[in-house]
């Protein structure tokens, strides 16, 4: 089948969704295993005082930097914390972030560049220019900026990450706004009085679909890795809430040979997270289109 | 007239630097070969007068002398010698030092030093001409005039009475410059390397290393013993234990964290050594009393009282550069608390349960309700805020407070604190000199200290640092320190103590001739080092 | 091109001065509270900071079309003395790492298409989505952790330049350039994986026995071409990223690059140095998107993206 159609299937006929699904899985394994990752991190993250063994700020200075044991299982950190615990608490703020941030910079980027395509003229120009020298910008300042003025915490550091996905995002969605905005039908549309949110909506959004769900997995894997670095730069949550690239900095630097478990757990959750939602987003992006090979 | 044992301290430290005490008393200290040290910081300008980074005084302190210094074989780090000076007199009213100078020092370009070239040093530090920083001007308020009535005098004149002069003079800031130069332009030693230092200026190359190669007319006789040095700049922390794994550089001045120092134990076992002392640095609590539930004393009181010291000092002593617990100054420094003396302050007591059901019931009294929230506003530097910021927290949750930490920025820090925009945060104090009238000036009244970021007024605390001032013997001193203690940590908990940084720097066995003092500023002209195997 | 850069100036100049954080207090009142007012206001005038923002702004942008950079605040050097020196280090280092990218993403995005939904494609793909899941600090630091255990390497202590020493210089750089080109290969893989299938796609719906393909392949080379160029373009968009972000990388591997100056010149509250920075970095982004529009309306006229 040809897999455009198999798009408008999808999106057209809601009732072959479950059907959908599961010809997903069965035809591409990675992507489905990346999707199952996610959901299994989802649901621990959602559950994480039923499923952490100890309080995550719970220190404990008789056993500092203790070695994985049956009493803990992935070790303890420099304050005597439950790694285990701690990365299961950093499930939340890492899928928060990852979550929330994707969706606001691509619906964001969504609305920019169908406006922009939409509109044309003086409104498409601006656009243009403010995406380009948001694309010039380096993060490091945009964040750095964002936490001098605003402070530590979650939602400062999701308005951190949106500001670089935003634009990206509107200048992808344009390209695929531009392709129907050309066609004779928009103007034929038009010219029979239909209004533009009509016009918008009916006709142009469902082009831009499934880019904008390629874009918005993309964005999930890329900004858990961001928040994480941005933790690990200083510029994202602080201490003492547990965050997995927070716990990659410090006492896991200073005692990377001794107390290794330290350096390796947050790592590993860190790539296993972007790991399965770009396998996820692949697939996706194999089964929608393959043409979309510019993301 | 009170004759300071100028001569014979002069005489005697030339001795103690001919034998060369650095390590074994019995070896014989050997000429020859280079020492290369890292240092983590570079420096922005060579101009000493200017710059308050130990990026300067590490790689540049080995070019300049100083009029006084601190005696670098003092493992206290509070002994006062000669360096240009040879000997010195005050005045009995104290309001007059005079220094001889000593002879047959030349400058690195060959023109001789004499005191005019100490006086216009001097000149430049404390009455700067247009145009020129002098970064710690405002530190001696109390010199009225410099006089330099021949070659090699020079005569100091004080307004009032200072304890403390003494000390300034030995800040290892003061390069002494040549007056000439200063003359044709007040800023050339911003760019350019002039002094009378053990060394010699080579080369700086940005981002990579200052070199030096010993200076052949140094004054004092037979030294250096090394060729020359490298201070190579390596910014990140890993690298530089990497690069003193690989035996790339002997040594680091500034400290490295327990960590740090256990890989490169293992890595190194006996080829390295490691010198630790108490370092002349701490972080103190400050708390903002211009903001509500802080005003009162048994709030701030109960803040310190959740502290467990004891535990803290033995948890974080092992992952970061903290370690003893301290009043007002370094500890087993002359004027320091004794143990006892620390155990009878509030949030100093061993039975921590006790003082903490003393800090609810505090807290109750002050109307604080249980699960009150605040914030507390660290600095985003590693070692040791963040250890200590993540303590805090968690103490401070036993007793029933929600404590959020906001980490700030290195370079908006001052601004948050100087502004008061915050209600705890943590402060710290470093000094180079272990010297009560230096040390305590931060906590004087808000009028008075402008470093005072908790924004409080305390006349009596005003009136204790007066009287330690002015104090004419030493028990009397001790017993009006001890008082002044007190009334900051206990009756008023206005700043609270955490920990004593603690310094343990790294060198290779071969590296002889050095020992650590408290402050990471001084013990940095390096003429009493040499290389052994 | 001009109003991008124009905007990446405005905004780089607003941002710096939103940050809280002075330089004149870093720089002479950090360590002790003795400096007085009047010395800083002095410090203040001399670098320019007591001019009204549209006037600084104005005599900056106005240096700009002199190419004149200005000094930095905080050494006081000239800018162009300060980018210069580890200019050299970025620029070998981001070539270094593009062409293992190439070298690496070619060849593997070929081979991923060409057994698609095998083992081989598989693990091509596991391989190089890895490489892109791995965060550039974690990998830093086992890296280091690796090298130093099992190959006892050091970081170098000092950069030796390409005309000194080529060998010692390569061997300097080799590692840092891996651990960066497995990032960026990670990318083009995909993408030339995908373009790959695209071209296959054209010409055959099943796939064919291996010889033949290949002698499809061979036939094709103008297709293989077409399908190389997205690659291209990925390559050289994130080409200039790489001049100007690869800040832990260099920390870790204790180079003295662009990177680390960023990062200092902004806890440092450098005003003259970031701007010029971040200008930099922007003028290689839009300078490399400036050359692959051209190159893709020159290539493939067919292509209906403008």
């Amino acid at each position: 089948m040809e897999p455009a159609l198999e798009t408008s299937l999808v999106l057209e006929h809601g009732r072959s969704w479950c059907a959908s699904v599961w010809e997903f899985a069965r035809r591409r394994p990675l992507g489905a295993a990346g999707a199952a990752i996610v959901i299994i991190m989802a649901v621990a993250a959602a559950l994480a005082p039923v499923v952490a063994p100890y309080d995550p700020l719970a220190t404990d200075y008789s056993a500092m930097l203790a070695a994985p044991s049956s009493a803990h299982w992935l070790g303890t950190d420099a304050f005597g914390r439950d790694v285990l615990s701690r990365i299961i608490y950093g499930a939340r703020t890492a899928l928060t972030v990852g979550i929330v941030s994707a969706l606001l910079g691509a619906t964001l980027g969504a609305i920019v560049g169908v406006g922009s395509a939409y509109f044309g003229g003086w409104v498409d120009l601006l656009g243009e220019r403010v995406v380009d020298v948001l694309l010039s910008f380096p993060l490091v300042i945009m964040a750095l900026a964002v936490v001098a003025t605003l402070g530590n915490g979650v939602w400062n550091v999701v308005l951190a990450i949106t500001i670089p996905m935003a634009p990206r995002c509107a200048r992808v969605i344009r390209s695929s706004a531009l392709a129907i905005r050309r066609t004779a039908y928009v103007d034929a549309a038009r010219a029979a009085g239909f209004s533009r949110a009509r016009i918008i909506l009916r006709h142009m959004l469902p082009n831009v679909m499934a880019p904008y769900l390629v874009m918005l997995t993309a964005f999930m894997g890329q900004a858990v890795l961001l928040e994480a670095s941005l933790s690990f730069l200083g510029l994202g949550v602080a201490e003492p809430t547990p965050a997995w690239g927070l716990m990659l900095k410090g006492a896991a630097v200073d005692f990377a040979e001794t107390a290794p478990w330290l350096a390796l757990w947050p790592g590993i959750a860190i790539s296993a997270a972007v790991f399965a939602f770009n396998l996820f987003g692949d697939a996706l992006r194999d089964a929608l289109d393959p043409r979309l090979r510019a993301l | 007239m009170r004759r300071v044992l100028a001569g014979l301290l002069g005489v005697s430290a030339l001795v103690v630097f001919l034998l060369g005490t650095g390590g074994a008393a019995t070896e014989t200290p050997r000429r020859g070969g280079e020492l290369v040290f890292i240092v983590q910081s570079e420096p922005p300008s060579y101009d000493g007068h200017r710059e308050e980074t130990f990026g300067v005084t590490q790689p540049i302190g080995p070019f300049y002398s100083l009029l006084l210094r601190i005696d670098p074989t003092d493992p206290k780090g509070a002994r006062i010698v000669g360096d240009l000076a040879e000997s010195w007199i005050r005045s009995k009213d104290q309001l007059t030092y005079t220094f001889k100078i000593r002879k047959g020092v030349v400058f690195h370009d060959g023109q001789p030093l004499t005191a005019p070239d100490v006086k216009a040093s001097y000149d430049h530090i404390i009455f700067p001409p247009e145009g020129v920083v002098s970064n710690r001007r405002g530190a001696y308020s109390a010199v009225k005039a410099i006089e330099a009535p021949d070659d090699h005098t020079v005569v100091f004149r004080l307004k009032w009475p200072a304890a403390a002069a003494l000390p300034l003079f030995a800040s290892p800031w003061n390069f002494i410059y040549s007056a000439e130069k200063l003359r044709q332009d007040p800023r050339w030693y911003e760019t350019h390397i002039n002094g009378t230092g053990p060394y010699r200026f080579v080369e700086h190359i940005k981002g990579s290393r200052v070199v030096g190669t010993r200076n052949p007319r140094y004054f004092r006789a037979g030294l250096p013993y090394l060729d020359g040095f490298r201070a190579t700049f390596v910014k990140s922390e890993s690298a530089q234990i990497a690069t003193l794994r690989g035996a790339r550089a002997m040594a680091q001045f500034r400290g490295i964290t327990p960590g740090e120092k256990a890989q490169l134990e293992t890595a190194l076992g006996d080829t390295i050594r490691f010198q630790e002392s108490a370092w002349d640095c701490t972080n103190w609590i400050a708390l903002n009393h211009e903001r509500k539930p802080y005003a009162d004393r048994r709030v701030r009181q109960a803040l310190t009282l959740a502290i467990d010291r004891h535990e803290m000092s033995r948890a974080l002593s092992r992952i970061t550069i903290v370690r003893d617990l301290a009043g007002v100054q370094v500890p087993e420094t002359e004027y320091a608390a004794s143990l006892a003396d620390l155990l009878t302050l509030k949030g100093f007591g061993r039975d921590i349960d006790r003082s903490r059901a003393e800090a609810r019931r505090l807290l109750a009294e002050a109307g604080v309700p249980a699960g009150f929230a605040f914030t507390l506003k660290n600095r985003g530097i590693t070692h040791p805020y963040e250890a200590v910021g993540i303590y805090l927290i968690d103490q401070w949750r036993r007793i029933g407070l929600t404590v959020t930490q906001e980490v700030i920025e290195p370079a908006a820090y001052f601004a948050m604190i100087r502004g008061g925009d915050f209600d705890v945060a943590v402060d710290f104090q470093c000094g180079y000199l272990v010297e009560p009238d230096l040390d305590l000036y931060k906590f004087q009244s808000v009028g008075i200290s402008d470093a005072n970021y908790g924004r409080y007024r305390d006349d009596v605390l005003d009136e204790l640092y007066r009287a330690q001032s002015r104090a004419t013997d030493r028990a009397s001193r001790l017993a009006l320190i001890r008082r002044f203690e007190r009334r900051l940590i206990d009756e008023e908990a206005h700043y609270l103590p955490t920990l004593q940084w603690h310094r343990i720097v790294p060198h290779l066995r071969r590296v002889r001739g050095w020992h650590v003092t408290p402050s990471h500023y001084v013990n940095h002209q390096l003429e009493t080092v040499w290389l052994g195997d | 091109m001009i109003p991008t850069l124009l905007g990446v100036a405005a905004l780089v100049f607003l941002l710096m001065r939103v940050l809280p954080g002075d330089i004149v207090e870093l720089r002479f009142a950090g360590e002790s509270a003795y400096a007085s007012r009047a010395t800083l206001e002095l410090e203040r005038q001399r670098l320019g900071l007591d001019r009204p923002l549209w006037l600084q702004f104005a005599d900056w942008t106005w240096g700009l079309v002199r190419l004149d950079l200005g000094r930095s605040m905080w050494t006081g050097a000239p800018i162009a003395h300060e980018i210069g020196l580890r200019f050299q280090l970025s620029l070998e280092l981001a070539l270094l790492a593009t062409l293992i990218a190439v070298v690496l993403a070619i060849p593997l995005g070929i081979v991923a298409a060409v057994w698609r939904e095998t083992w081989v494609d598989y693990v091509v793909r596991v391989v190089s989505i890895a490489g892109l899941a791995v965060p550039s600090f974690w990998l830093g630091i086992v890296l280091i952790l690796v090298l130093l255990r099992v190959f006892h390497w050091l970081p170098p202590i000092e950069f030796t330049p390409l005309a000194v020493n080529p060998w010692h210089n390569l061997g300097q750089l080799v590692w840092p350039a891996l651990a960066v080109g497995y990032r960026y290969s990670a990318v083009s893989t995909r993408m030339m994986r995908a373009t790959m299938l695209e071209v296959l796609r054209e010409d055959y719906i099943r796939t064919a026995r291996a010889k033949g393909l290949w002698r499809r392949l061979v036939l094709s080379r103008h297709a293989v071409k077409n399908a190389m160029l997205p690659v291209f373009t990925v390559i050289a968009l994130e080409f200039a990223f790489l001049l100007g972000g690869l800040v832990v990388t260099e920390q870790v591997f204790n180079l003295n690059g662009l990177g680390s100056l960023f990062v200092e010149a902004i806890a440092h509250r450098d005003y003259t140095l970031t701007q010029a920075l971040v200008l930099l970095v922007a003028v290689a982004t839009v300078v490399a998107n400036f050359l692959v529009d051209l190159t893709y309306a020159w290539l493939d006229p067919r292509i209906r993206y403008r």
